[in-house]
């Protein structure tokens, strides 16, 4: 494998570029913060009527204040973990051969990819907290007040791994596209997967077994559930550690998984295609 | 010295053969026919440091492949090559840092972003020191002519400017070895000719080593000494622009100008090519010159005339053309023998 350039200095070069071309489409950014928080109105309003026709049980040891509130973290965390075009970008830029760039000049792909990422993150960010900020100011009302300094700690690693988890996760998928070609399929299928296993649906407390035990195993509920649980203190101490260390775990398993994939890929691509 | 390098090579293909209609779609889930591709069939050449070669051939004759080996984007079924004493597919740093490959279909600047600021991302990606940056990015505006067009978002540029750029990107880290892939394709007859003017001197200036592919034989004339042709993966030729028309120019163009009105016969002769009496055009094959001409001044009064070798265009078609033939008549074989077979 060749030895690619790690000068730091490279790396910012790229982050400040990517975060320019960003730039260009904020209004788009924009328009797509407001539109997230669309479909959370109807899951609100469908809970609002099982509540009051459970008449104050709680359903898996939530209310209807605690389902709020989730969704609404469940928002935030999906701000950190989901990839748009992130896989579609890699699979294109195999089909039509932009990826030769790639191996033509020193640079390493991945690496390339999740600094532009990171720049992409960070400028819908600052777009999107404004609209995030008073959404969650209007709705205070269902949240019992901050988290203690730990918690929040290990909240905003759990986003930060949330990111390079979903990050490794698609671009895994995207470079199957150097044996595929097409990869939208599989995408279209891990979509459906990660809604409802991801805790995007509903919290996962909620599922019956074997399908609890299915998405405890599986990493997706790093991507939205397990961050949005830490907020909410339903894991913490020991557990929370622990928690921590099996999604880092996660991380660095797909992390090696694209390495493999880009190098195997790589010389599938130059004995095939081209 | 040799600074490119290549032994034997050989690069094969194998492509999904689909047949026509739906059932062999479904068929061809099941039960997949393969068909080999031979882009590349052999290949030895040698191109020394400072040399500006041509690639010509007709589509598909493995120009592109050639380049794609050399630069290392694809490995090679067989043979052996060595630029600048690496390994292309083996795709050292060292060996990325010192050729560029630029393609006439593909881009590789930031499409949303002005020109200047792919620019900085290949300073540092080549880790190009600032002052020698500066100092080449300069120079290459200047000679381009593209002041002024740096801060402009690169799809704004017209094609045209957007080559330029494409040049300018792929030289910032001065390479000793350019690999051209039709740097001309869809260019109109101005731009065309300033970029050839570009290369021509940029070359001369730098002393560096270029291949490069063309359709337009106005590229190669005013750019290349040295033509290799390369049809279906081979080399058919290796060596001068003149001397193509030598090895492949059967025929050479007599213009003769009559005292009275053109003859009739004169198609006995030759071929006639154009006639606007009383001057006539004929085609003589190369060998029968001397005789013809021998004859027609018995014959006839003439005024004038001369004797042409034929236009450079005409006679590397006819070398396209010629392997095409063969091409095609060994398809019809096999096709024969299949339906003897069935």
């Amino acid at each position: 494998m060749p030895v690619t350039s790690v000068n730091p200095q490279t790396w910012w070069t790229i982050f400040r570029i990517s975060l320019e071309e960003r730039l260009v489409y904020r209004a788009d950014f924009a328009l797509g913060t407001l539109m997230r928080f669309i479909p959370i109105v109807t899951q609100v309003l469908l809970w609002q009527a099982i509540f009051e026709a459970l008449k104050g049980d709680d359903v898996a040891g939530y209310q209807y204040n605690d389902i709020v509130a989730y969704y609404l973290l469940v928002l935030i965390g999906r701000a950190f973990s989901s990839m748009p075009n992130l896989s579609e970008g890699i699979a294109q830029q195999i089909r039509d051969g932009q990826i030769k760039k790639f191996l033509i000049q020193p640079i390493d792909l991945i690496g390339f990819l999740l600094i532009t990422r990171v720049a992409h993150k960070i400028v819908y960010y600052g777009i999107a907290i404004g609209p995030f900020a008073l959404v969650f100011y209007l709705c205070r009302g269902f949240f019992s007040g901050w988290p203690d300094t730990v918690t929040l700690a290990g909240y905003a690693t759990s986003l930060v791994l949330a990111f390079l988890l979903g990050f490794f996760l698609e671009a895994f998928i995207g470079l199957i596209g150097f044996w595929f070609l097409e990869v939208s399929s599989l995408l279209f299928v891990y979509m459906l997967i990660n809604y409802f296993l991801s805790g995007h649906m509903f919290p996962l407390a909620m599922l019956p077994e074997p399908w609890a035990s299915i998405a405890q195993a599986i990493p997706l509920q790093y991507l939205a559930y397990f961050p949005t649980q830490v907020f909410l203190g339903k894991i913490q101490g020991e557990m929370l550690t622990w928690g921590l260390t099996i999604q880092l775990a996660w991380v660095i398993c797909f992390a090696i998984l694209c390495r493999i994939a880009m190098h195997y890929g790589v010389r599938r691509y130059s004995a095939f295609g081209g | 010295m040799a600074i490119i390098e290549i032994n034997g090579l050989s690069k094969t293909y194998s492509v999904y053969h689909k047949r026509e209609g739906i059932a062999a779609s479904i068929r061809g889930l099941f039960h997949r026919q393969y068909r080999s591709v031979h882009a590349v069939r052999q290949i030895d050449l040698q191109v020394d440091e400072g040399e500006f070669v041509a690639f010509l051939g007709p589509n598909g004759a493995g120009k592109t492949t050639t380049l794609k080996l050399l630069s290392g984007v694809i490995h090679p079924t067989e043979g052996t090559a060595s630029v600048m004493g690496y390994v292309p597919w083996q795709r050292q740093t060292g060996y990325r840092r010192q050729f560029a490959l630029v393609m006439g279909q593909k881009n590789q600047l930031w499409w949303d972003l002005p020109a200047q600021e792919s620019f900085r991302l290949h300073q540092q990606i080549y880790q190009i020191e600032r002052a020698a940056f500066e100092k080449t990015l300069d120079e290459l505006v200047e000679l381009l002519n593209l002041q002024g067009l740096l801060g402009q978002p690169v799809r704004e540029l017209s094609l045209g400017e957007r080559m330029k750029m494409e040049l300018v990107a792929a030289l910032l880290h001065s390479p000793k070895v350019l690999f051209l892939d039709e740097p001309t394709i869809g260019l109109d007859v101005v731009a065309q000719h300033n970029v050839q003017g570009f290369l021509r001197h940029y070359q001369q200036q730098r002393n560096i080593t270029i291949m490069l592919t063309s359709h337009y034989m106005k590229d190669v004339v005013a750019l290349c000494r040295r033509v290799v042709i390369i049809t279906e993966g081979r080399i058919m030729y290796d060596g001068s622009l003149s001397g193509i028309i030598d090895q492949f120019g059967g025929h050479k163009l007599l213009t003769l100008q009559f005292s009275d009105e053109a003859p009739v016969d004169l198609k006995n002769f030759g071929k006639l090519v154009e006639v606007q009496s009383p001057r006539a055009k004929l085609r003589v094959d190369r060998s029968s010159v001397a005789n013809v001409l021998g004859q027609i001044l018995s014959k006839y009064n003439l005024v004038d005339v001369s004797v042409e070798e034929p236009p450079l265009e005409e006679v590397i078609a006819e070398v396209f053309a010629s392997v095409n033939g063969m091409h095609e008549a060994e398809l019809n074989k096999q096709q024969v023998l299949r339906n003897a077979g069935d």
